[in-house]
């Protein structure tokens, strides 16, 4: 029989290590669900992770893609550390996304070098906003954030739907639902010149080193990692358990009305029904899958973009479904959860002996 | 009641239609956690249940297997959920948000060729003599066999957990686990049974939604219902009698958003769409007020992991 053992200490090697197990074991199942589905496996696998980035305008999309990602999952990480379960930054995303377009859009006829910035402002104050409803809800009521924020994140998109098929559709877009195109003011600088890659994405890699010095280096950080392992002992670090959900809330709706805004300033150029294909979703096993790490999360979020990346090649390519994106996400955030077993139990083969303590 | 008997009937019965997978999910959820396990896949196993039954009846056109089909696609997934938290200790949390992303990506792939599939819907089975009284034959005895069934299920499981000695093991389980263990019941064990009914119950939830609901296979088409369900069960403070209740409550609130344009409320269908969503926050900050009485009813050891060595 096979049991688990309880280690005396969590294993450090293994919280490095389960990320690549759990990675290596969702390219078996993949090269298993492609046999399954009659696909040619080497085709597949060129298609998802080699064609994407073979040219310097895939890597440019990479960064295009991972640049939400890591910016929402390095804000996730420090609220999941505190125990604060915010699972509705898509939504905080979408309003970001629609209070600084409605501001680009309010601007349309100004060129001037302040839009961007008023935008920028009115993207994070939409997401804070959206994110402070849960907050409020927990530290007055107690209710429970991780309903309280996923059905706020329907509100948003309906909201979005709404506002694109009626008050801010495109006056001759031919009833398209779409907003008119943003200005050269209000759509975001690029890095690179001929590709997508914006100013966004130097940001969200500021946004995770922010957040590391934060967690490792501040009374705050401490706080929140206490208040995940020992509620009751936070409270002596001179923060209350209210004060963390506030801030943990707030924090990350702030970035990710901020990537939201990136979204619809940057690769986008306008507001439509669908401004972001899940990233607030997918922000959240990027935070799991580099260990709830700031740092980590930067290399996470390159994964993750590559599956994105490589969904649409397949798609384009083979004439695969992008659900299969999806797919392959859940599996990754299962065998990832399974693997952490081994952070804190050692896998013992033979008979499960007793000791008397 | 309304003048018009017809019309009322027409509105109830759709109340009913949209109440029954909320029934199911919710009461599923309300077994697994008494147990003390905290499953937010629902979701998850609601789409697997829909796209799984579905694809059967398009198959088959065998509607009985195709509802076992559902069924035992949501067991699987929540066999899934029991092996990553009972027996490896994983976060139920986590699991949970990976279950309902697996499933959202799974169904989408499986659903690709059944977009635009039609199916006439499960058959509706009258009873005899009683389906033919005015007004209440058709709102009670013309329903087909799930609708039925989540009217037996609330009772059954009531009865269950408050009457039967296998009820008071798995409420034990969950409110305390260690306590159960001493006495020598098998915690783990019971949170299994427990989870794979959630299970189980989720997956007629989705097949209600494809096969009877709309009947057809739309990606996402539970649409956050699953979510709806969760909170319904911290809405029932856990007993099954309120379950019921708020499925026929949330029901009616998403008939309202149906026929809202009919009954005269001119607001874009968007905003109305936002109705069910906005109820449940509404719904969750109410019963939360009182903190005493969730306090009372949560399952003790709800979403603890429990290992008998340590």
């Amino acid at each position: 029989m096979i049991h688990l053992q309880r280690r005396a200490n969590p294993s450090k090697l293994m919280g490095y290590l389960a990320p690549v197990i759990a990675l290596a074991m969702t390219l078996l199942a993949g090269f298993l669900l492609f046999a399954l589905l009659g696909v040619p496996v080497g085709e597949a696998f060129r298609a998802y992770f080699i064609d994407p980035i073979s040219d310097s305008y895939g890597l440019a999309e990479l960064g295009v893609k991972a640049a939400p990602l890591i910016m929402i999952a390095a804000a996730l990480s420090l609220g999941f550390r505190a125990g604060v379960w915010n699972i509705g930054a898509e939504g905080q995303l979408i309003l970001g996304g629609i209070c600084g377009g409605a501001v680009a859009l309010y601007f349309y006829e100004v060129e001037s070098a302040f839009v961007l910035p008023l935008m920028c402002l009115a993207g994070v104050i939409g997401g804070m906003a959206w994110a402070a409803i849960p907050a409020l809800l927990r530290t007055t009521v107690n209710a429970n954030e991780i309903l309280t924020s996923l059905m706020l994140t329907y509100v948003a998109s309906l909201l979005l739907s709404f506002l694109v098929h009626g008050p801010m559709r495109d006056p001759d877009g031919f009833n398209f639902p779409e907003s008119r195109l943003f200005h050269d003011a209000a759509t975001l600088p690029l890095v690179l010149p001929g590709t997508r890659l914006h100013i966004g994405a130097p940001i969200a890699i500021f946004i995770a080193l922010a957040a590391w010095i934060l967690l490792s280096r501040t009374l705050l950080g401490f706080a929140l990692r206490v208040n995940g392992n020992a509620p009751r002992a936070a409270r002596h670090t001179g923060f209350s358990q209210a004060k963390l959900v506030w801030f943990s809330l707030l924090f990350t709706g702030a970035v990710a009305g901020l990537a939201g805004l990136f979204e619809v300033a940057g690769p986008i150029g306008q507001l439509n029904p669908v401004i972001s294909p899940g990233y607030g979703f997918t922000a959240i096993i990027v935070a799991f899958l580099g260990r709830l790490h700031p740092i980590g999360v930067i290399f996470a979020g390159l994964i993750m973009a590559l599956s994105y990346l490589g969904g649409e090649t397949a798609q384009i390519t083979l004439n695969m479904p992008l659900a299969v994106t999806g797919v392959f996400q859940g599996m990754l955030l299962f065998f990832l959860l399974a693997a952490d077993v081994l952070i804190h139990y050692r896998v013992v083969f033979g008979r499960e002996r007793h000791y008397v303590r | 009641m309304s003048d018009d008997p017809s019309t009322f009937v027409l509105i109830a019965l759709t109340v009913i239609t949209a109440a029954t997978p909320l029934v199911f999910a919710a009461m599923g959820e309300l077994v697994t956690e008494r147990s003390g396990v905290l499953n937010l896949g629902v979701e998850g196993m609601m789409l697997a249940g829909a796209v799984s039954s579905f694809l059967c009846v398009h198959l088959t056109g065998n509607a009985p297997l195709s509802l076992l089909v559902g069924t035992a696609a949501g067991i699987v997934m929540a066999l899934l959920f029991g092996f990553l938290t009972l027996s490896l200790q994983a976060s139920q949390v986590a699991t949970g948000l990976a279950l309902t992303i697996f499933g959202t990506g799974l169904s989408a792939l499986v659903g690709q060729s059944l977009i635009g599939v039609a199916y006439e819907g499960l058959p509706k089975l009258s009873v005899p003599v009683l389906s033919d009284i005015p007004t209440l034959g058709p709102l009670l005895f013309q329903h087909d066999v799930l609708v039925y069934g989540s009217w037996l299920l609330v009772p059954a499981v009531a009865y269950f957990l408050n009457r039967t000695r296998g009820g008071l093991v798995l409420r034990a389980v969950g409110d305390s686990h260690d306590a159960a263990h001493a006495l020598g019941y098998r915690v783990i064990r019971v949170r299994y049974l427990a989870t794979l009914f959630g299970g189980a119950c989720s997956g007629l939830a989705g097949a209600y939604l494809s096969m009877a609901y709309a009947p057809m296979w739309v990606e996402n088409m539970s649409a956050g219902r699953g979510w709806i369900a969760l909170a319904l069960v911290v809405f029932a403070v856990w007993q099954p009698g309120w379950v019921l209740f708020g499925a026929y409550l949330f029901g009616g609130i998403t008939i309202l958003q149906l026929h809202g344009q009919g009954i005269g409320i001119n607001v874009p269908s968007q905003l109305m769409s936002m109705l069910p969503y906005i109820t449940t926050i509404v719904v969750l900050v109410l019963i939360s007020l009182d903190q005493g009485r969730v306090r009372r009813n949560a399952p003790a050891a709800i979403g603890q992991a429990f290992h008998p060595t340590t």
